[in-house]
């Protein structure tokens, strides 16, 4: 498959604005974030999100995600026209500090979790999700 | 109250004192996102299950928020610590403030 | 441009596709073995050696959600349907339990053998045909819509009473006329994109069309709940939405088109296991 420098020049374009599209809408990630951590720094470790590497439908996603000592975990995803997900508070009587439930996911993107942990402190993870356009409307 | 919203709860019958036990929750529900239109391109008002909760002998186990992005037929999966014969109380809140609830009950054995 | 764009595109795409291991076998509960792949019914051992269900074609994601009755959210609507087949409705003050007692012993099986002739009508009728001539004379009840959610629902629970059971639709005798007819939809092209059932679900199942995975297109899982629109879909929605996206205009759900279709179709499964509700894309 050979492309015309003007096939390239178009096709550049297109990636162009597919990755400078999500921007604005990681910017609404980032003030969930900030209104769920005050700021503060986030661990890499401490949270596990578990989620496909690609989805066979956008629509259904099963995640998970766990958290040993949490007392809450945010699920945002960035990509979505609202970045907001779910919210896990975890009480008394709670077993692990885990859950699963199945998303709605608007294309391909990354899903976040964020911890608190009872000591106040913050722990984040995130995983790619490939989301892709089935063949058949059917 | 959203048309046939019919909850469904797994979980055990009986488990050991300070075992923590699964629990699985799925009741049928739209879950309208708000984000889409009628056929007359007018925006669908949202419409969500917006928190469930799951109470153990009236201490919370887990208090979930949802937003928009939980699928049509809302499912969840969590576990909680039985230290004793318990009652399960499982409650979901709709936007148009209709509450939907199930028990279970875990005895000690 | 625009064509050599979405190839290298979808090149892009398929790289990254992970679909289960193909010799995955589907156990429900961890004790209902589900036959999905067995060999071809003798009508089809010019065409094909093994037929196979849809969901051997999912990925494990997908595939997981069917192998636990409580992670399948098919299985809400055979709640509700079980409550609706001991509710009397209409003037007849009956119920589906009014005639049928326990779902769970009188339809054992039934959903197996259907599309079936019926000798007082003289034509072969669909299951959901089965479930609205009884709705109509029996009860005094509406219809219900061919491919409604109250169908489909019912549909699922009678589904569920034959799960595991093989598919064994009869072709012969009076139903082969309505079979024939079915056969001939089976590979005649329709629609502007000019394609036939036979062009993706007989030529080219296990290929990708753009991201999909193409399945044998087998019945024996529905109704199947599918995670792009999170409900239970019957066989002719389902064929409604195949011949549209041919472009070409589709038959009438519950037409005779589509019930020779279906028996067509099913009879490509016999010896799958009845699946439904499965979970598909």
């Amino acid at each position: 498959m050979e492309f015309s420098r003007r096939e390239t020049l178009a096709l550049g374009l297109g990636a162009a604005a597919l990755t400078m599209l999500p921007m604005r809408v990681m910017a609404a990630a980032d003030d969930a974030i900030a209104a769920f951590t005050g700021g503060a720094d986030m661990s890499d470790a401490g949270v596990t999100l578990d989620a496909p590497e690609i989805a066979e439908n956008g629509n259904t996603v099963p995640v998970s995600v766990s958290a040993p000592g949490a007392v809450s975990i945010l699920v945002l995803a960035a990509g979505n026209p609202t970045p907001g997900v779910a919210q896990f508070n975890f009480g008394e009587a709670s077993g692990e500090q885990s859950a699963s439930t199945r998303i709605r996911l608007a294309g391909t993107q990354d899903v976040i979790a964020i911890a608190k942990m009872a000591d106040g402190s913050f722990a984040k993870a995130s995983s790619t999700v490939k989301v892709t356009i089935g063949g058949c409307g059917g | 109250m959203a048309d046939n919203v019919k909850p469904r709860v797994k979980a055990p019958k009986k488990a050991a004192a300070g075992e923590i036990i699964v629990l699985k929750t799925l009741i049928s529900h739209a879950m309208e996102s708000g984000q889409r239109k009628d056929s007359d391109g007018n925006k669908i008002p949202r419409s969500i299950i917006n928190r469930f909760t799951c109470d153990i002998n009236g201490k919370n186990a887990v208090d979930v928020t949802l937003e928009a992005a939980i699928s049509t037929n809302p499912y969840f999966e969590f576990s909680a610590k039985i230290e004793e014969a318990s009652e399960l109380k499982f409650t979901w809140y709709d936007d148009d403030g209709s509450v939907y609830e199930d028990s279970k009950s875990v005895a000690i054995g | 441009m625009k064509i050599k764009a979405l190839t290298a595109i979808a090149a892009i795409m398929f790289a990254g596709s992970v679909y289960a291991d193909e010799n995955a076998e589907l156990v429900v509960n961890g004790d209902l073995e589900i036959v999905t792949k067995t060999a071809a019914p003798a009508h089809l051992s010019d065409v094909m050696d093994e037929v196979m269900s849809g969901w051997r074609f999912r990925s494990e994601g997908t595939q997981a959600m069917q192998m636990d009755d409580f992670d399948n959210p098919g299985m809400i609507f055979v709640d509700q349907a079980m409550d609706a087949w001991n509710t009397a409705e209409g003037s007849e003050g009956k119920s589906c339990a009014s005639c049928h007692g326990d779902a769970e012993d009188s339809m054992a099986g039934v959903r197996a053998v259907y599309p079936k002739w019926n000798e007082a009508a003289g034509e072969v009728r669909t299951l959901a045909m089965q479930v609205n001539d009884c709705r109509e004379n029996k009860m005094g009840a509406e219809k219900y819509g061919y491919t409604s959610d109250q169908m489909a629902a019912m549909e699922a629970m009678l589904s569920v009473q034959s799960r595991g059971l093989p598919v064994n639709v009869a072709i012969d005798g009076p139903a082969a006329a309505t079979w024939e007819q079915g056969k001939e939809l089976y590979y005649t092209r329709t629609g502007q994109l000019d394609l036939s059932c036979a062009s993706c679900h007989e030529d080219n199942y296990g290929n990708m069309i753009r991201a999909d995975h193409l399945s044998q297109g087998q019945i024996n899982g529905f109704p199947a709940y599918r995670l792009k629109n999170a409900k239970l879909n019957t066989v002719h929605a389902r064929f409604k939405g195949c011949v549209r996206d041919t472009r070409a205009e589709t038959f009438k759900p519950g037409g005779a088109e589509f019930v020779a279709l279906e028996l067509y179709v099913a009879s490509r499964g016999n010896g799958l296991s009845v699946e439904g509700p499965s979970v598909r894309n």
